[in-house]
């Protein structure tokens, strides 16, 4: 069989059994850590600093309210803030991804699909 | 200064009804086109699986950019200010959950919807079922916020006031019209067009309400020679609050003088409600089933990307209309027409267009803002409709019903019934509801998404011991306990903006959103659930793993 899967058509038959095969597999686990070392770093500081943000919306709205320049203040660079966060964060899983998770993943699927190559 | 009733004449109604009719007539094509692809299973629950990056990063934005948030935002802005933004941050935010947890995995390891990923390694009937049970409850939660809303937008979007006739209707038969009109275009689509036919229609709207928008921050930015900080003095000024405006706290988190004990549940409520928002987009079954519209889950991937620089883009459009209309229309012309604000972003419209280019180009403006209002809301309910009958089919009546055994036929025919089912239904629902206040709706079916729906997803895909029984108690904890507390809750009874009105009290919890106590609940009834029951199955959580990681064995694009 070719090494290139093709994208159409039904999905290739693979069972319970090779499947659960790679579970344990060096290379499986390996891939689980290269996923598991980008998304749990990025939820817990994405999640700390939205929290951080709702909290100081509702307690701390003096500093809230401190004007930087014109008639912007703290509140509005903060909520800014969050986008730019959002924006960043998106756009730098993307690129982990691509460089060191999705070749790795690839060569398990297709290792899975077709067969080892000898 | 009524702005809308006074100019509302003959021509602007007139232009407004045109343009909306025109769009509609373009995505009835559309549909109509798409109903050609539309056989298989996977054509009618996942349009074949053959759309590209943009194209579902399009279609998830016109899914998610709901009248509310549209209207609903800009209006809130403009009446309370910053408070507003404050909602858009966690409907933002909250992407990241789904990009980093949820859509490359849920992709892998499902098929049609999201109870394919929480029924893989437990007992099929019972799983699915409570899965079928929360989707149906969040979708129709959802739809009937946003049809009862739609009934008096049309009225407001033509023009008509109460006591005044357009067509030979008055504002109520138009409001009743509105949701008849919204109801049988959305089952239309659904029913006919698949989520092949409804994915374009969904492209197709999302151009044009993003297109409109930034037409109209262009002209609001041009008059303020595109100083934002300008815009923002003269909205605080406009205002009458001065620079409390521009922070947080006029209408969530309020502080009450002398009122220490009901600051703190008002400030509590304000982080309930940010919570559910942040937690509760990647439980929404009608996103979640948009992953299983693209080739694989690197595309899923990108998709979410494009519908973060869509989304995003669009809340900071919204800052900017909010505080526009703050500042150009003003509080009292925009309480005059709704007192919820929504028709603010309309009035700002025409103001503004007028303002540069007469009455006929004010006329314009707003015709284009009111039909990009309608693509924002027919985008938001037929996704809705698609997500609620293919539970309905693929769920409950196939793996439920059927025990696995029903035909494609049988499956898509039954799946087409159920989109008519819940058409009426909504339809039904939203007229009996049209002059209740069903805003807090939105904010419950993001509550139950995320106290239902995302902990017993998280720890289906994470947690090797999870089974059977903890997904149950997820499931039906989650969702009973987010209902009941809204039950009891200050929206339903205790003061006179609560639904029963005035004279009724029943209310002990003190919060308006129920998310800070239900998803905590949710989640540890799903973990003393799992724990209670011997049941596990380590080689199937081993397959799904491997499957969900590496993507072999997920299901692939249909073939042309």
């Amino acid at each position: 069989m070719a090494s290139t899967p093709t994208r159409d058509g039904p999905p290739p038959e693979v069972t319970e059994e090779q499947l659960a095969a790679m579970h344990d597999d060096p290379r499986f686990i390996d891939l689980k850590r290269r996923l598991f070392r980008f998304i749990v770093p990025a939820t817990v500081g994405f999640l700390a600093w939205y929290l951080l943000y709702v909290l100081l919306s509702a307690y701390a709205r003096d500093f809230m309210g401190i004007v930087l320049f014109g008639h912007i203040n703290v509140a509005l660079v903060l909520g800014l803030g969050q986008f730019v966060s959002t924006f960043g964060i998106a756009w730098a899983y993307s690129r982990y991804a691509s460089r060191h998770y999705d070749a790795h993943a690839d060569e398990l699927h297709d290792e899975i699909v077709h067969g080892r190559e000898d | 200064m009524e702005l809308l009733a006074q100019s509302t004449d003959g021509s602007t109604r007139n232009l407004t009804l045109f343009l909306v009719v025109l769009m509609t007539l373009v995505t009835v094509f559309i549909t109509v086109w798409g109903h050609r692809y539309t056989r298989t299973t996977t054509d009618f629950h996942s349009g074949g699986r053959n759309f590209s990056a943009w194209q579902n990063g399009f279609a998830i934005a016109s899914d998610y950019m709901s009248a509310a948030s549209f209207l609903g935002i800009a209006g809130t802005i403009a009446l309370y200010g910053y408070d507003g933004f404050l909602y858009s941050i966690g409907f933002l935010v909250a992407w990241l959950v789904a990009l980093l947890l949820v859509a490359e995995l849920l992709r892998n390891s499902g098929r049609f919807t999201v109870a394919d990923v929480l029924s893989y390694r437990m007992r099929q009937r019972p799983v699915r079922t409570a899965t079928a049970v929360s989707t149906l409850s969040v979708s129709t939660f959802y739809l009937l916020a946003q049809m009862v809303g739609t009934g008096a937008l049309i009225a407001l979007l033509l023009g008509i006031q109460e006591g005044d006739t357009f067509m030979g209707m008055d504002a109520d038969t138009a409001k009743i019209a509105g949701i008849v009109f919204v109801g049988l275009i959305m089952t239309f689509y659904v029913a006919f067009g698949g989520m092949k036919g409804n994915t374009w229609v969904q492209i197709f709207q999302a151009v044009i309400l993003v297109g409109g928008a930034a037409l109209l921050v262009f002209f609001v930015l041009m008059k303020y020679n595109f100083n934002i900080s300008e815009l923002l003095g003269q909205a605080a000024t406009a205002s009458g609050h001065g620079t409390a405006f521009l922070e947080p706290g006029q209408t969530y988190g309020v502080e009450v003088e002398n009122d220490a004990v009901q600051t703190m549940w008002n400030k509590l409520s304000f982080l309930s409600l940010g919570l559910a928002l942040v937690l509760g987009t990647a439980g929404l079954p009608h996103i979640l089933i948009r992953f299983y519209t693209v080739p694989d889950a690197k595309t899923a991937r990108r998709s979410i990307n494009w519908a973060i620089g869509l989304i995003g883009s669009f809340y900071l459009m919204t800052l900017i209309l909010g505080f526009g209309a703050a500042a150009i229309v003003g509080y009292d012309a925009i309480v005059s027409q709704n007192a919820a604000g929504n028709t603010a972003a309309p009035q700002l419209a025409q103001t503004v267009g007028t303002d540069f280019g007469g009455s006929i180009f004010g006329a314009v403006l707003l015709a284009i803002i009111a039909s990009a209002a309608m693509a924002a809301i027919l985008s938001t309910v037929s996704g809705l409709v698609i997500a609620a009958s293919s539970s309905f089919a693929h769920d409950l009546y196939n793996n439920v019903i059927k025990r696995g055994k029903a035909t494609e036929q049988q499956e898509v025919k039954v799946a087409k019934l159920a989109s008519m089912g819940v058409g009426f239904v909504a339809i039904v629902l939203a007229i009996f509801a049209q002059n209740l206040n069903v805003a807090f709706l939105v904010g419950l079916a993001f509550a139950v998404a995320a106290s239902a729906n995302l902990p017993t997803l998280l720890l289906s895909l994470f947690w090797k011991r999870f089974n059977t029984n903890g997904a149950l108690w997820g499931i039906y904890g989650g969702l009973v306990s987010a209902l009941a507390l809204v039950v009891f809750s200050p929206t339903f009874s205790g003061n006179a903006s609560s639904l029963f009105g005035e004279g009724v009290d029943f209310a002990w919890f003190p919060l308006t959103n129920p998310a800070l106590v239900s998803i905590p609940f949710g989640l540890v009834c799903a973990i003393v659930g799992t724990l209670s029951s011997s049941e596990s199955n380590p080689s199937r959580f081993a397959s799904m793993q491997v499957r969900a990681l590496t993507g072999a064995g997920a299901e692939r694009a249909a073939k042309h």
